[in-house]
């Protein structure tokens, strides 16, 4: 019984950790890019509140409690209270397989730092992930406004083209790793950064095709057609307001640190260092915090490359993203799987 | 204990969207209902321990072909049947026949007790290694047959929908 209690604290104090970690990061990411995108654009930003107006997400935070909550007179009221909750689950779901850092030593037991560690945690957060757009779709449909519907629709449609790029990329490195357990794909690119899976496992490829893919999966910019302000005002959230478009903005963002984190896991090495045991200190809290830094600094990385991007490139017009999903991600993703498996049976990769 | 509760709860909502997918007046509505529907029916997959049949049914039925239909539903913008329309003949008596003999040999595999008993969830049984194995060796024929069907299915709806290739 205690062996039950001490497993669901362990737990629950882990998903506190992890919830007020991404919560955090979400805040910080968009002050983040306020700042970035107005270095890019060579203005200053929010800097007002706070040093350096960092505490800009808090006032905004008040701002969306105290603002009004709108709901159309002919919307569909439930659903439309419904979608951005629907937004929000399936990327806080997501993430919960990813390890962010190594399994712990504390109190004499070994406590791995992951929410859920299955045998199928890349499954699951591919599902959860293919569950996202619903959150959208909802929106658009119960707003009954026609740029909202639009936006909707065009959600619907991209996130399914985009998926099975994103989900074939994947299947090279589960054909390298030969599991599903994001912690062991994690252990085995231990050692020197060679041994990560984009260098030691030949997914270079896959790794492009996952990143491009993940950004059309977190409709950012260069495929932020659901939203795309110049042709659908505000696209599926038009008709949202107060903490409600605030939960979408949200789901944005863990959403993007969840892909972040994905593409970190399964081709970056995750928390792994990239030195060999050698030359890290011995097994103890030096090392456990090193690694859980390389994790984050990794993720931030990717962060600031998706806003990077988004201040960088146009906008997609719609039948270049059709075109780019089916036409050239797609069969990309499939010769690499091809290519991947040729080179595994004629032991070119070695598990 | 814990098995028992999350079974009853899983049941409840099961069964309680499927019903809203049958009486309810909005199609979006209905629509919505059967992909929670679909994602209650995972739930049962992992309380049997069959993790990969739970993520893929998600993945695939709610998070792939539900979106598709939802995506039409909301296209004709059905507006809410104001009243329900009384079914034809045909559909409202063959519909009891069909259920009827569909319940009739639900309890008759229930009562066989090889089916009754499965499955075994101590074993390794439903784990992404085991269906792997099984499927790629015992059931290696069906597995290439239906993948074959599957493509030659996709090829079909290619060339009926582009004309002009």
């Amino acid at each position: 019984m205690t062996d039950l209690l001490i497993n669901l604290l362990s737990t629950a104090i882990l998903l506190v950790v992890v919830v007020s970690a991404l919560m955090g990061g979400v805040a910080i990411m968009t002050w983040i890019e306020r700042r970035l995108s107005a270095m890019i654009q060579y203005r200053l930003g929010p800097n007002r509140v706070g040093p350096m107006g960092l505490f800009q997400p808090i006032a905004d935070g008040i701002k969306f409690i105290w603002k009004e909550d709108v709901t159309p007179r002919d919307a569909h009221g439930p659903i439309h209270s419904l979608a951005p909750a629907l937004a929000m689950i399936p990327a806080l779901v997501a993430f919960s397989v990813i390890p962010f850092g190594p399994e712990i030593e504390l109190f004499g037991r070994t406590i791995p730092l992951v929410l859920v560690n299955i045998d199928a945690g890349v499954l699951l957060a591919l599902a959860a992930a293919s569950l996202g757009v619903y959150g959208i779709v909802c929106a658009g449909w119960a707003s009954r406004n026609k740029y909202s519907l639009m936006g909707g629709l065009r959600a619907a449609a991209q996130m399914i083209s985009y998926e099975l790029a994103l989900v074939l990329a994947l299947i090279g490195v589960i054909l390298v790793s030969g599991t599903l357990r994001p912690v062991e794909i994690v252990q085995q690119q231990a050692g020197w950064f060679t041994n990560w899976n984009i260098f030691g496992g030949w997914q270079l490829l896959g790794f492009v095709i996952f990143l491009i893919a993940s950004y059309a999966e977190t409709n950012r910019l260069p495929f932020d057609m659901p939203e795309a302000e110049s042709e659908l005002v505000g696209g599926y959230h038009t008709e949202y307001s107060s903490m409600k478009f605030s939960l979408f903005f949200m789901a944005e963002y863990v959403n993007m640190i969840t892909s972040a984190a994905l593409v970190v896991t399964l081709f970056l090495g995750g928390y792994q260092v990239g030195l060999p045991a050698s030359m890290l200190p011995e097994a103890g809290w030096a090392l456990w915090i090193l690694q859980i830094l390389a994790f984050v600094i990794k993720v931030g990385f990717f962060l600031f490359l998706f806003v990077w991007v988004r201040w960088t490139l146009p906008r997609f017009r719609y039948d270049q993203l059709m075109n780019l999903g089916w036409k050239r991600l797609f069969p990309l993703a499939l010769a690499n799987v091809m290519a991947i498996a040729l080179l595994l049976a004629f032991d070119v990769i070695k598990r | 204990m814990a098995y028992t509760v999350a079974f009853w709860i899983l049941a409840t909502l099961c069964i309680g969207s499927a019903v809203v997918v049958v009486l309810g007046r909005n199609a979006v509505v209905c629509g919505l209902a059967l992909a929670f529907n679909l994602v209650t029916v995972a739930g049962f997959f992992l309380l049997l321990n069959a993790r990969f049949m739970a993520f893929v049914q998600v993945m695939v039925y709610a998070g792939g072909i539900m979106v598709l239909i939802l995506f039409v539903l909301m296209l004709f913008n059905i507006q809410d049947e104001e009243k329900a329309r009384m079914p034809r003949f045909f559909q409202r008596y063959l519909g009891f026949l069909v259920t009827a003999g569909l319940m009739v040999l639900l309890f008759a595999a229930l009562r066989n007790p090889e089916v009754a008993s499965f499955p075994d969830r101590s074993s390794e049984f439903g784990t992404v290694a085991a269906l792997g194995t099984e499927l790629f060796t015992k059931f290696f024929y069906p597995f290439e047959a239906i993948s074959v069907l599957l493509l030659v299915a996709m090829v079909g709806a290619v060339l009926l929908a582009k004309k002009r290739l």
